[in-house]
């Protein structure tokens, strides 16, 4: 996907400039990108180590799998199917717990298996069933609570108070987790009610 | 809602004491994998950055700004987090460097520069995330995976304009 898509970025941008006249200083622009690039590595070097580091001891302390116990009766409610199924249940809400506390890196190889129990619960088939399609919808979802970075960088570029945008992200993920599950487990329903109420996963 | 960091750090090292484990050492690492984080995705930004600066110096940012511009005027969305809004649901490292791009252009506490960290913090790299799951397992039937998470992500920019225009009038 990226090699389309970042391949047609620079091939028409650089068309473009033919027709603008912004030809000459796009090599300025090539120089001080690269430059931009390092400094927006250095400016998230500092907290993506800091965070990484007090997240291992949210990891090993239990603090998060205290959380994903918390969550289970929502997953319960949210995969009704698989609520015998300990071991899936589990990969499930520990995955969404690692999103909730954004440990990015830990949350996609037990995303992935979860995936692998919710794929060994489904028969292999290369048909979605539905808990899969919940469980990646939800991925695609951000559940964040506490956005970092993004803190990081506005306060970087010179923001007054960083983090007054809190509310406003969790207002949002909300309302767009909410229209995620709602199209998918609609959509589950949906697949139900043509099989004639039977769909085993 | 500054107060929220601290708290969250120190809550989890509070824990962290209570319940007995090396918490130093555990820090160490944790952040020790967090270089290795940022060495993967030091070549993205780069070659991200790379695109974004040829899109917006040629020009080709102003023309989708500009042609998207009469619509956003009518529907009261800033038209500068365009390009952003297009790329996020594709690859986080590349709207991260159109986010930085918005904020330089308008500045952080900007109409502009809100609605684009909210939308930054409310969604996330939808086809990455699609792509790698479905991977995984070789399912390639997705049903409506897609059109869910695509309108989590229309959701999530209606959300940001809203709530900012709310919060901050």
């Amino acid at each position: 996907m990226l090699n389309y898509l970042w391949s047609a970025l620079v091939i028409l941008s650089i068309l473009c400039s033919f027709f603008t006249g912004n030809s000459p200083q796009l090599s300025e622009a090539i120089i001080d990108s690269s430059a931009q690039a390092v400094e927006l590595l250095l400016t998230m070097a500092g907290v993506m180590l800091l965070w990484s580091g007090i997240m291992r001891i949210a990891q090993e302390s239990g603090l998060t799998e205290a959380f994903a116990k918390m969550l289970s009766p929502l997953l319960r409610l949210l995969f009704p199917k698989i609520k015998d199924k300990p071991k899936a249940l589990g990969s499930i809400s520990m995955n969404l717990t690692a999103n909730l506390l954004g440990l990015g890196n830990t949350a996609t190889p037990l995303g992935i298996q979860a995936m692998k129990e919710l794929d060994a619960l489904n028969g292999g088939s290369q048909t979605a069933s539905n808990e899969m399609v919940v469980f990646v919808v939800m991925n695609t979802a951000s559940l964040q609570l506490m956005p970092t970075m993004l803190g990081t960088l506005r306060q970087r570029y010179g923001s007054a108070a960083p983090f007054e945008i809190l509310v406003p992200v969790w207002i949002s993920s909300a309302c767009a987790l909410t229209v995620a599950l709602m199209i998918a487990l609609g959509g589950n329903h949906q697949r139900v009610l043509k099989r004639g109420g039977r769909w085993k996963s | 809602m500054e107060i929220i960091m601290p708290v969250f750090a120190g809550v989890i090292v509070l824990y962290g004491v209570i319940r007995r484990v090396p918490v130093f050492d555990l820090f160490l690492e944790g952040a020790k994998d967090g270089i290795k984080t940022l060495i993967t995705i030091a070549p993205t930004i780069v070659g991200l950055m790379f695109a974004v600066a040829l899109l917006q110096t040629s020009g080709a940012a102003d023309t989708i700004c500009g042609l998207l511009s009469p619509l956003a005027k009518q529907l009261g969305f800033p038209v500068e987090i365009a390009p952003m809004a297009l790329l996020r649901p594709v690859s986080g490292s590349g709207s991260t460097a159109l986010l930085i791009s918005v904020f330089e252009e308008c500045g952080t506490d900007s109409f502009a520069g809100r609605v684009a960290s909210v939308l930054a913090g409310s969604s996330e790299t939808t086809f990455y995330a699609i792509a790698m799951y479905y991977g995984s397992v070789g399912v390639k039937h997705i049903r409506h995976t897609l059109p869910a998470a695509l309108a989590a992500d229309l959701t999530a920019l209606i959300a940001s304009v809203i709530t900012v225009r709310f919060f901050f009038g």
